[in-house]
């Protein structure tokens, strides 16, 4: 198992959010994080990468990181694709980049120009000038700078035009070639493209994990757990 | 003319005072969210560094320069020491800084008494050099170029070092740098120190200007500085310097063209101006 989650709790002033969260993500592939608004999945993400103050085990690669500093996890080899990508907007493409280039390297920038042909052009642009589009590949390219271990990707096709989330997919799925991803996503198209785990959350508490396939086969279950029908979105992260 | 020439001088020299405390306190407040206090007190240090150590050997501007190590030196040990266990807890740190600054100048009047202390100033600094008919004091020009040579120095560090790119980007979105595998903590300790450093050169350079250092020297230049910093757009250092020249020359003008006092209101009406049209400041950015 990559990533370990045991007992996870996150209280956010007088809001528990997370009550007690456990989950296992295997090596290699996709994992899906998914749940109504509000679950605490984007809080989940955040909590396993200490951006919230969080008690319990998060073991990642069977060392446990619980207790240590966002940039000590991160530079374990953890790559994050934030809710509404968060890209620095003014600075520049190439500013961002660099930015993101962990110490020791290496930093493969082949490998994100081919996958963001568009980064190459606009690398003297400022961040905030790019399309939502665009601005979601730099998210991505930053993550896929370096070499990591887990990419946590939060909901990479909001706001998005269809055939940038076809593209997106895509990306996606041969970023999981090169690292394990646990995605959080609202678009259940690109979750069955995409996932071959699920873990469903609740109201802070996992209510479901196993095969993603399995889980949206069912349209009953979807909507159980989901609110929606197996096609379509449950809504946006909390 | 020759008046207003040595009007503009002089203003731009009062707003190279404000742009170097105001500088240091913009990008610690654009960082690390601390309303700094305590800037006064490295002010404070830089001004009485500079006279004790001219005083003593006769070398003025190596005192400057022990100012600025020392007040840097400071800096660094107040914001690892002390500021860092605080983080995130805004009341607190402003409680704090507010302490070392009433502390500080508490000590400063134990050593060395409460009444100012003349300053040796170089001659050829009381002297004047004529521009386009005005006489102009030649300090006015020390302060000038000492600011113009911070500006630089801290604009070439902002945009063409990796720290300067960690400062930019945390004054945007500190989480985010750290979720980039970034400890930010060592930018804090950089951009605490840096600012420290510029509040002491400004101090002594406050002392030439008066030719005496005092206790509260440091918290007179403060309070403007801070107006500097809201006007500019917090975290803003381009905004701050934008600034410190606008408030310098208003105050100036105002001053000798209106009434005497009369620039410090004016100043006054002028933020709160700005506060009511453009909230982020000149160069800030818009909140979300």
């Amino acid at each position: 198992m990559i990533l370990q989650v045991d007992g996870l709790d996150v209280v956010l002033g007088e809001s528990h959010v997370l009550h007690g969260v456990s989950f296992e993500v295997r090596q290699g592939g996709v994992t899906a994080l998914l749940g109504r608004n509000g679950a605490g999945k984007t809080t989940t993400l955040r909590a396993l990468l200490a951006l919230v103050p969080a008690t319990g085990s998060v073991r990642l690669a069977g060392q446990e990181v619980s207790g240590e500093l966002t940039y000590e996890i991160v530079r374990r080899g953890v790559g994050y694709v934030p809710e509404d990508r968060e890209v620095f907007a003014g600075l520049t493409v190439q500013e961002n980049l660099r930015l993101a280039e962990r110490p020791g390297g290496p930093h493969h920038y082949d490998r994100v120009f081919e996958l963001f042909p568009r980064l190459r052009e606009r690398l003297r642009q400022r961040a905030g000038t790019l399309s939502g589009g665009e601005q979601q590949m730099l998210a991505l390219a930053r993550a896929l700078l370096n070499d990591n271990r887990l990419l946590l990707v939060d909901e990479p096709s909001q706001g998005l035009a269809p055939h940038l989330v076809a593209q997106l997919t895509e990306v996606l799925q041969r970023a999981a070639d090169l690292v394990t991803v646990l995605l959080v996503e609202q678009n259940l198209t690109m979750v069955r493209r995409l996932a071959h785990d699920a873990v469903v959350l609740d109201q802070g508490r996992v209510v479901w994990t196993g095969p993603a396939g399995e889980l949206l086969s069912d349209p009953d279950t979807t909507r159980q757990l989901l609110g929606v029908g197996a096609g379509a979105r449950p809504g946006g992260g909390a | 003319m020759s008046t207003f020439i040595l009007m503009t001088i002089t203003g731009l020299g009062l707003a190279a005072l404000y742009f170097l405390v105001a500088s240091g306190l913009s990008l610690i407040f654009g960082l690390m969210h601390v309303l700094n206090f305590a800037h006064a007190a490295f002010l404070t240090l830089g001004g009485y560094t500079a006279w004790l150590v001219a005083d003593t050997t006769g070398n003025l501007l190596l005192g400057m320069v022990v100012g600025v190590v020392a007040a840097a030196a400071l800096g660094a040990v107040t914001e690892s020491g002390l500021l860092r266990r605080l983080h995130g807890d805004h009341v607190p740190q402003v409680l704090l800084t507010v302490g070392l600054l009433l502390a500080f100048t508490a000590l400063v009047r134990a050593v060395f008494g409460s009444d100012a202390r003349p300053m040796p100033v170089p001659g050829w600094m009381n002297e004047v050099t004529p521009v386009a008919g005005a006489l102009v004091p030649n300090s006015r020009f020390v302060l000038i170029g000492a600011a113009a040579a911070v500006y630089l120095a801290l604009a070439l560090f902002l945009a063409r070092t990796r720290y300067g790119l960690i400062v930019r980007a945390g004054v945007e979105n500190r989480a985010m740098v750290t979720a980039l595998g970034i400890d930010v903590r060592r930018a804090f300790t950089l951009v605490f120190a840096l600012g420290a450093g510029a509040a002491a050169l400004a101090g002594s350079l406050v002392a030439l200007l008066q030719n005496a250092v005092s206790p509260e020297q440091g918290m007179n230049l403060l309070i403007f500085a801070f107006i500097v910093v809201i006007i500019g757009g917090l975290g803003s250092f381009h905004g701050s310097a934008l600034a410190a020249l606008l408030v310098g020359l208003v105050q100036q003008y105002t001053n000798f063209y209106a009434l005497v006092g009369m620039g410090d209101l004016v100043v006054v009406l002028l933020l709160a101006g700005i506060l009511l049209t453009r909230p982020q400041g000149l160069l800030g950015r818009r909140l979300a």
